[in-house]
């Protein structure tokens, strides 16, 4: 039996760029034959939209303070579940918010200095190979 | 948005130390129904947990609401898991759906993952070739994990090697990705993967 064939790529020439959301309306009508339009995220921000991009999904996230009794009930929740560190990801899934509205109210939290950001270790910034040593002593732990 | 103290949090065994510097993710991505989220469930130290996002969508050749709207509001659900590797570091493992419309929506998804896994299933090898294609295009290193079904065509390794059309140092390995230890064997050999990268190239890009 023959499996179905592929054939390789190569690395694009450029590199890829952040893609951007198709425009929110498109005119000439919706015709059955047009090709799937790209998806847009429902929440966008209004603001510069540099702070959003540095919250990785795996930034950790860490309280300065315990929360204010006047602190808005997500705040409030952000500031005790980040007691501890925690990342985005699980502040998204915690708090039930779609990522990027979890940036969003992060974006606030961090410009007004209540919570830290720790920044993720990404590949492109990888040091040397002593990160990757640790990753597998932490696999064979498991 | 119920009061704070409703919100649920990690179990109190599940926080992380406070000297936890930095975390690192890898990205196992694969066609619906591949077990991209057996997998994550099966390493994971945590209960998986599930990041959503939710996006606008135009109504393609489904019912289009009698012509009142051309989109609707769509969730694109990712499952993720997390390991303890040191006092330091930790580590987030992401189910990822395979199309690369979704993969926007989660800013660095794979530019800054440390490297992906390709779940396959031989019964549906072709699923995965567009994702190959799009990390091969964005120089993502990857490795292929074979999930066995039991149903499922079984193919030497070297067969699928060349129906994928992959170099001789990506690594294929079957796996069972409902076994921690065979997960975690798929992920050990993406870390050595990604080793003999940076040790040929010096870094990982």
């Amino acid at each position: 039996m023959t499996p179905p064939q592929r054939h390789r790529r190569r690395p694009a020439s450029d590199p890829p760029s952040t893609p951007v959301p198709s425009p929110r309306h498109t005119p000439g009508g919706t015709g059955q034959d047009e090709e799937p339009k790209k998806p847009e995220r429902l929440y966008t921000i209004t603001g510069p939209d540099g702070d959003r991009a540095q919250l990785d999904l795996v930034t950790l996230i860490v309280a300065r303070a315990d929360p204010p009794a006047s602190a808005p009930p997500e705040e409030a929740a952000v500031l005790r579940l980040c007691a501890s560190p925690l990342s985005v990801a699980e502040l998204s899934a915690y708090l039930r918010l779609p990522f990027s509205a979890m940036t969003v109210l992060l974006t606030d939290m961090l410009a007004a200095g209540t919570v830290h950001a720790r920044a993720p270790i990404v590949r492109q910034q990888l040091p040397d190979r002593s990160l990757l040593e640790a990753v597998m002593h932490g696999l064979e732990r498991l | 948005m119920k009061a704070s103290d409703t919100v649920p949090g990690p179990r109190a065994e599940d926080q992380l130390p406070h000297s936890t510097q930095a975390a690192a993710k890898i990205v196992i991505v694969g066609g619906f129904g591949v077990g991209k989220t057996t997998m994550v469930g099966s390493v994971s130290e945590i209960k998986p947990l599930t990041t959503e996002e939710t996006m606008t969508q135009a109504g393609i050749g489904v019912d289009d609401n009698f012509g009142s709207a051309s989109k609707t509001a769509t969730t694109v659900a990712m499952d993720f898991g997390r390991i303890r590797i040191s006092d330091e570091v930790v580590l987030y493992l992401f189910g990822t759906p395979g199309q690369e419309r979704f993969w926007f929506l989660w800013n660095g998804l794979f530019e800054g993952a440390l490297g992906a896994v390709v779940l396959v299933d031989t019964r549906r090898l072709e699923v995965s070739f567009e994702v190959m294609g799009r990390l091969e295009e964005r120089g993502v290193p990857f490795v292929v994990a074979v999930n066995t079904f039991p149903d499922a065509p079984r193919y030497a390794i070297e067969d699928l090697r060349q129906a994928l059309d992959l170099t001789p140092e990506i690594p294929i390995i079957e796996c069972d990705a409902r076994r921690r230890a065979s997960s975690r064997d798929v992920l050990m050999t993406l870390m050595r993967f990604l080793q003999a990268l940076m040790a040929a190239n010096g870094t990982l890009t």
